[in-house]
């Protein structure tokens, strides 16, 4: 069984969602994450991350405010998974919520071990 | 707020006959007893302190019926077994001096102890402190419930052995071999230092949570015995409400779940002792009194920021008091079983989880959730599967059913798988 992070994207960091929205969303996270830790796949519920109080510290300590404008994408947050493969992470993804949102991706990354083979 | 168990006013003893009162009394003060002398001796010598406190209620037995019950049993009982103390430490001279030692007291300072250590706040507290030394990480869960069953809750072997249904031989062992871990790992009778207290109360909680559900899903035949088992877990939890210290929201939590589920007791068994179904249970016969405290203790478990496993599962356990369906209780449901699954995996949970979705979103969609689980060597994935396509598919239905039949492995789950599989007969009639 290999772990792999899902990294949600958002397409613009800087909209903000209505209460009546959050609340939504987050039901629908949590019958997602759920659905996951009912398979026993769960292994790190991760964070959220918020858009508020975020700056990008750049090359030569140039520091912006926040990921927005200049980066197209914006990370809101990772979950941990296990999976047998890549594609089953892949499945677990599909069904993530963040997706909803037009433009928003869900990255799949095998999170490296220092098991040698790295 | 009325404790959950109260001291009987003395006068009460007196209605009852020797053959009662003795049991009776037995039971609560057996444990006080001895969860005072090993106090005073040391958890080393955990079994003297038990001994005596035998031997006591031995010459209780004896001499009761000719004497007539004493003006205050209670009091006789405690200057029996001060007495018997004092007796034993001036007769073992060597164990006297080991004690001594151990313990860094002269016999004298142990027989003042003996003379003033009979207060109601050192009782409690003295079984309290018993309750943390017996739940130490260093013993297995089952050795835990066992001893707590034993040392704080006065059951027999016997009764113990019945509830576990497992050979009195093999009790003995185990008690045995976690009073001689308790010795070598110089457990102290005292309440665990500030921060160590959080952590260590974990285990004690998991411990009552477990000696709870002994009693609650126990196949033992006796019913009065698996109900003395849940009460006796809530005395316990009460007790570390009762205390300043431990009168934290997780306890709260875990005393609401006990009380919740509780309520349901009578309604949960017919005549003959055999296993009613939830959604066939008389809610008539649920109690109103515990589903009441439960939600007094669940209002207290909501101070401060934690969320535990048993703030969830006193969630869910409330829920399932309000027998009307709605989309509330079960959206409710759903996302306390996703919270919980969360923190914490277990396959009940994760069926159970199932269950609810096909409440929330039908069927089909429940189906599709516990497939999904693959737990295949599950009886309870098969029957849950079976209940699932009752509606859908009765020959699939009955598949599932068989296939539970025959991964089940007591007789009394064979049983129920038996009942709703008949029900599928009397549908396709």
């Amino acid at each position: 069984m290999k772990e792999f992070v899902l990294i949600f994207r958002h397409e613009d960091g800087s909209k903000i969602a209505s209460p009546e929205q959050m609340q939504i969303w987050m039901k629908q996270t949590m019958d997602w994450l759920g659905g996951i830790a009912a398979q026993n796949k769960l292994v790190n519920q991760g964070n959220g991350l918020s858009f508020e109080d975020s700056r990008v510290v750049g090359h030569q300590g140039v520091v912006t405010n926040g990921p927005f404008g200049d980066i197209k994408e914006t990370i809101g947050g990772y979950v941990i998974v296990k999976a047998d493969s890549v594609d089953e992470a892949v499945e677990f993804a599909k069904n993530c919520p963040v997706l909803q949102g037009e433009g928003n991706t869900v990255e799949v990354r095998k999170i490296a071990r220092a098991d040698g083979f790295h | 707020m009325a404790p959950v168990h109260s001291q009987e006013p003395l006068s009460a003893y007196h209605a009852m006959k020797e053959q009662e009162l003795i049991p009776h009394l037995f039971r609560s003060e057996f444990r006080k007893i001895t969860a005072v002398l090993s106090k005073i001796f040391g958890i080393a010598h955990l079994e003297i302190a038990e001994d005596i406190a035998s031997e006591t209620f031995l010459l209780a037995a004896e001499s009761w019926p000719f004497k007539g019950i004493p003006e205050n049993p209670v009091g006789w009982l405690y200057k029996v077994a001060k007495n018997k103390a004092r007796n034993y430490l001036t007769r073992q001279q060597l164990f006297t001096d080991k004690v001594a030692i151990q313990i860094g007291n002269s016999v004298n300072e142990v027989n003042e102890e003996l003379e003033t250590e009979w207060s109601d706040q050192h009782i409690n507290d003295s079984q309290l402190q018993m309750l943390f030394a017996i739940c130490h990480p260093a013993i297995s869960a089952e050795a835990q419930i066992g001893l707590a069953l034993r040392i704080l809750c006065g059951f027999g072997i016997d009764e113990i052995a019945n509830a576990f249904l497992t050979a009195k031989e093999t009790i003995n062992k185990r008690l045995f071999r976690a009073k001689e871990k308790l010795r070598t790992e110089k457990v102290k009778i005292e309440f665990p230092a500030g921060a160590e207290i959080n952590r260590r109360l974990t285990t004690v909680l998991t411990t009552l949570y477990l000696l709870f559900n002994e009693g609650y899903y126990s196949e033992s035949q006796d019913a009065i015995l698996r109900e003395d088992f849940c009460l006796e877990a809530m005395r316990l939890t009460y007790m570390l409400i009762a205390n300043e210290q431990t009168n934290l929201p997780a306890v709260n939590a875990l005393l609401a779940l006990m009380c919740f589920h509780s309520s349901r007791f009578e309604a949960r068994k017919d005549s003959n002792g055999a296993i009613i179904l939830y959604q066939d249970q008389n809610e008539e016969l649920w109690n109103d009194e515990l589903i009441s405290k439960g939600v007094y203790f669940l209002n207290q478990a909501s101070r401060g920021n934690e969320i535990t496993k048993y703030h969830l599962e006193a969630g869910i356990a409330y829920w399932q008091t309000i027998k009307t369906e709605t989309q509330e209780k079960w959206e409710n449901v759903l996302h306390f079983y996703n919270q919980l699954l969360i923190i914490e995996y277990s396959p009940a949970a994760a069926l159970n989880r199932a269950y609810v979705i096909s409440k929330v979103n039908g069927n089909e969609a429940g189906i599709t959730a516990t497939e999904k689980l693959n737990l295949t060597d599950n009886h309870y994935y098969y029957m849950l599967l079976g209940e699932l396509y009752k509606d859908i598919n009765i020959q699939r239905a009955k598949d599932n059913f068989n296939k539970a039949f025959s991964l089940a492995k007591t007789e009394t789950e064979k049983k129920i798988i038996q009942i709703q599989s008949s029900r599928l007969e009397l549908d396709i009639e």
